[in-house]
């Protein structure tokens, strides 16, 4: 039956794993034990607006919200960044919550454009790293974000979805928002209190 | 008989007082509105739902003293983009407005709106208005 799946809904909500998955069979004290591996963020080696290094290591223990834009972005970005600031507001000064927003055009969007973009937006700390790095790495791991992105087109523009994926502790996908809309934004900032009281499982082995 | 012509009179004066006011404002309406749409699908992911602009990147529209100064520029600058320094509300802002495709009348109801919109209050911006203003500036 399918109904039976369905569980009472006390109110605590838990968020969903999304990415794909694959069951994963050990023997563990002579006992065979089935897990399931999810989806997680490769590692990766960038550079923030500080000019400081940052890998996947600086996020460890943190929960994040990761986008993609470039600052001379026509479009989206600005929106985007408007509803970001509102996430950023709410949790700036929450240890263990970090924002990132990978730029997809490095070429343009060196150290200090970024720092300047930064500042004229109002965002200082540590809490939101607007990143750089090599421009490959960049379209590679936004794959594993679920996000879409593409090269310039004749144009001269990117093409690259509005999304903001909310990533866990252990690196898994929990949420995808459009960053272009105020209330999946709030559901965003809901989620990311629900996680924070998430308890920690033990990491699968 | 005299009293029935003044009061004829004055009652077609008052119709067409109306009607000519309704005209004005018939006319206000339909490019308010359609500048509306205008906004929402051009510039609002940039400038905002209320005119706000985004802190020191994008500038706001809501400097009422900055739009009627520039009244007449207001057209080529959508048309055209924007680049350079501007001062609106005593912040410098710097960049790029790009520019624009859209058709004259197109440009003259999206300016109504703005301009009397976000506490803005400068009436109707005409497409013959904009057409003369995109002949004098380039």
């Amino acid at each position: 039956m399918f109904w039976s799946a369905c569980k009472f809904n006390n109110g605590n909500k838990v968020l969903p794993i999304y990415g794909s998955r694959e069951a994963v069979t050990k023997v563990v004290n002579g006992q065979k034990v089935t897990d399931t591996v999810y989806q997680t963020i490769p590692a990766f080696s960038y550079i923030n607006q500080y000019g400081d290094s940052i890998t996947n290591k600086n996020l460890d223990g943190n929960i994040y919200v990761a986008d993609f834009f470039f600052t001379t972005c026509p479009s989206i970005c600005p929106v985007m960044h408007r509803n970001m600031l509102t996430v950023f507001k709410a949790f700036k000064d929450t240890t263990g919550v970090k924002i990132i927003s990978y730029t997809i055009d490095p070429g343009h969007d060196s150290v200090p454009v970024l720092k300047k973009y930064a500042d004229k937006l109002g965002i200082s700390g540590n809490s939101w790293w607007l990143l750089q790095g090599h421009k490959n790495e960049t379209y590679q791991i936004a794959k594993s974000y679920l996000v879409s992105v593409q090269e310039k087109n004749g144009q001269g523009e990117y093409i690259h979805d509005g999304y903001f994926i909310l990533i866990d502790k252990q690196k898994r996908i929990r949420g995808t928002y459009d960053g272009t809309k105020p209330e999946d934004v709030n559901n965003l900032i809901a989620d990311i209190k629900v996680l924070r009281a998430e308890p920690v499982a033990p990491a699968a082995k | 008989m005299k009293l029935k012509i003044i009061f004829g009179i004055s009652l077609l004066l008052a119709v067409l007082i109306v009607s000519c006011q309704n005209e004005e404002q018939l006319e206000f309406t339909h490019y308010y509105s359609s500048g509306k749409l205008t906004y929402q699908t051009k510039c609002q992911n940039c400038h905002g739902a209320n005119g706000e602009g985004l802190q020191g990147l994008i500038p706001p529209l809501t400097d009422s003293a900055y739009l009627k100064l520039n009244k007449a520029t207001l057209a080529c600058s959508i048309k055209h983009g924007l680049k350079g320094k501007l001062t609106i509300l005593n912040h410098s802002f710097e960049g790029e407005m790009p520019a624009s495709d859209l058709a004259p009348v197109e440009i003259a109801s999206v300016l109504t709106y703005i301009t009397n919109s976000f506490s803005n209050k400068l009436g109707t911006i005409t497409s013959q208005q904009v057409e003369t203003d995109l002949a004098k500036w380039k």
